[in-house]
C-alpha cells in the first residue's frame, strides 16, 4: 500500500508525518521524493547505503553530418536547440530528454548521450527501508529520479510504503502521487496554509485519489485549515499539536516516535486511522 | 546597420519591453534607410527556452545590434557566436534609445542573468 504525504507548501510537516508514520509502522518503506532537498535521511540515518546514478538522454550533434535544415530547432517545444552561423547549438540544461530531435533529423546528425542529473540511495534504518532521491543543483526536473524511486524494487501487497512528496502541486508532485493508493495532506492553521491546502486538495481530486487531512501545528482557538476541511467535508485523519518538545526533537533530527511514548501513541493512532482508510478505499474502490 | 529592440507596442514611441525572450514584438530599425519594421515574437508563448528562440529570431533577421534592458545567459550564448553587439537600454521610448545608441550614449550590456526558469515559482 502506497501512501503519499503532500502539502501545498514547504515546512508544513510532510517529512515529520511521513518519517514518524514509517517509524510507527516498523517494517515499512520510506521514499523521499523531495529530490531538490531530501531530508528524511537526516532522521533515519540509514546504514548500508547503496547509491545509483541517474542519467537522462540528451542529444549530441555530429557537425559533419548536420546540413542545417533546422527540423530539430523547429520541433523542440522547449527551444533547447538553436542554429547560429551554420552551427547547431544544444542547450543541455533546457533539454527535457524527449528524444524528438533525434527522430526528426533526416541526416542522423543527432545521437543520444547520457547526462547524469542526480542519484538515488537505498539504506536501512531499523526495520525501515529508506530511499532517497537527490537531484543535482541546477537540473531542470527531478521527474526521472522520482520515476526511478517509485519503480524501484519496492514491496507489494500490505506492507506500507510512505512517499514523502515535494512541496507544491506541480508535475513533480503529480509524478510522486500517480500510483499512490492514498494521499495524506498535511495542513497548517494559517490562511496561507489554507490556500496551499486548497491547491493540493484540487490536485488529489483531479487524480481521483482517496485522501484525508492531517492538521499540524494545532493551537487553541480557530483553525482555518480545519474550517476548510469541515466546509468541504474532508476527512480529518488526525491533529498534531503545536508543541515545543516535538519541534525541538524534530529540529534535532530525532524521530519523535522513537523518543517519547506520547508521540508514539499520537503517530500510531494516526497510522491506524490512515491504514483503516486505505483498506476501506481499496475494498470499496478496488 | 540593423538595430533590434524588444517593444511593448508596434510604434517608435513604445516603451522598451522589460523582457527580451517574452516581449510581444521586436522593432527592427535600419540606421541607413531609417526604416522601421515590427515583427511578432513567436517565442513569447514558449513553454521554455523563450530567450533562446527569441535570440534565434534576432539572428535570422540579420541584426547587428540589440538594445535591451537585460538578457538571459542562454540568449547571450546564442547571440555571441552571431557577433551581435548588445547594449543596455535607458528609460524612455524605443526612439529615445535608438537616438541614444547613435549618439554613443548606451553602455554595453555584459552581465547576463541566469534566467527565471520557474525556480520556486511553480
Amino acid at each position: 500500500m502506497r501512501i503519499a504525504v503532500l502539502s501545498g507548501k514547504g515546512g508544513t510537516g510532510k517529512t515529520l508525518v511521513s518519517v514518524n508514520l514509517a517509524a510507527a509502522a516498523k517494517a515499512s518503506t520510506y521514499i523521499d521524493c523531495d529530490v531538490e532537498e531530501p531530508n528524511g535521511h537526516l532522521f533515519f540515518k540509514p546504514e548500508g547505503v547503496q547509491v545509483e546514478e541517474i542519467s537522462v538522454k540528451i542529444p549530441k550533434v555530429d557537425h559533419e553530418l548536420c546540413n542545417g535544415c533546422r527540423k530539430c530547432v523547429e520541433f523542440c517545444s522547449f527551444n533547447a536547440l538553436a542554429y547560429i552561423k551554420n552551427k547547431l547549438i544544444v542547450f543541455d540544461d533546457v533539454c527535457h530528454s524527449c528524444g524528438g530531435c533525434i527522430l526528426v533529423c533526416p541526416e542522423s546528425a543527432l545521437t543520444e548521450k547520457a547526462k547524469v542529473i542526480g542519484k538515488i540511495k537505498k539504506g536501512v534504518s531499523g526495520e525501515v527501508v529508506v530511499w532517497t532521491g537527490v537531484l543535482n543543483t541546477g537540473e531542470a526536473t527531478g521527474i526521472p529520479i522520482i520515476k526511478k524511486l517509485l519503480n524501484a524494487d519496492n514491496p507489494q501487497g500490505d506492507q506500507l510504503i510512505f512517499i514523502d512528496c515535494p512541496p507544491g502541486s506541480a508535475c513533480i508532485v503529480m509524478e510522486s502521487i500517480k500510483d499512490a493508493d492514498y494521499c495524506v495532506l498535511v495542513a497548517e492553521p494559517t490562511l496561507f496554509g489554507v490556500h496551499n491546502l486548497g491547491m493540493v486538495y484540487e490536485l488529489v481530486k483531479l487524480f481521483n485519489k482517496p485522501f484525508g487531512v492531517v492538521l499540524n501545528k494545532c493551537l487553541e482557538g480557530e483553525n482555518p485549515a480545519e474550517k476548510f476541511c469541515l466546509e468541504k467535508n474532508i476527512k480529518i485523519l488526525g491533529r498534531i499539536p503545536f508543541d515545543n518538545e516535538l519541534g525541538t526533537l524534530n529540529s534535532n533530527a530525532e524521530i519523535a516516535v522513537n523518543k517519547n511514548e506520547k508521540y508514539r501513541e499520537l503517530f500510531s493512532s494516526l497510522l491506524n486511522t490512515v491504514t483503516k482508510e486505505v483498506q476501506h478505499e481499496t475494498t470499496t474502490n478496488p | 546597420m540593423k538595430i533590434v529592440i524588444p517593444v511593448d507596442e508596434k510604434t517608435l514611441e513604445s516603451k522598451v519591453c522589460v523582457s527580451f525572450g517574452r516581449t510581444p514584438y521586436f522593432l527592427i530599425y535600419d540606421v541607413e534607410t531609417k526604416e522601421s519594421i515590427f515583427i511578432d515574437n513567436s517565442a513569447a508563448a514558449s513553454t521554455g527556452g523563450a530567450g533562446i528562440k527569441a535570440a534565434q529570431i534576432i539572428v535570422d533577421n540579420k541584426a547587428d545590434v540589440l538594445l535591451t534592458p537585460r538578457l538571459g545567459e542562454n540568449a547571450a550564448e546564442v547571440l555571441k557566436p552571431a557577433e551581435i553587439k548588445i547594449y543596455k537600454t535607458i528609460t524612455g521610448s524605443a526612439k529615445d534609445n535608438i537616438d541614444a545608441f547613435i549618439d554613443g550614449k548606451l553602455p554595453l550590456l555584459d552581465e547576463f542573468h541566469a534566467g527565471f526558469h520557474g525556480h520556486g515559482g511553480n
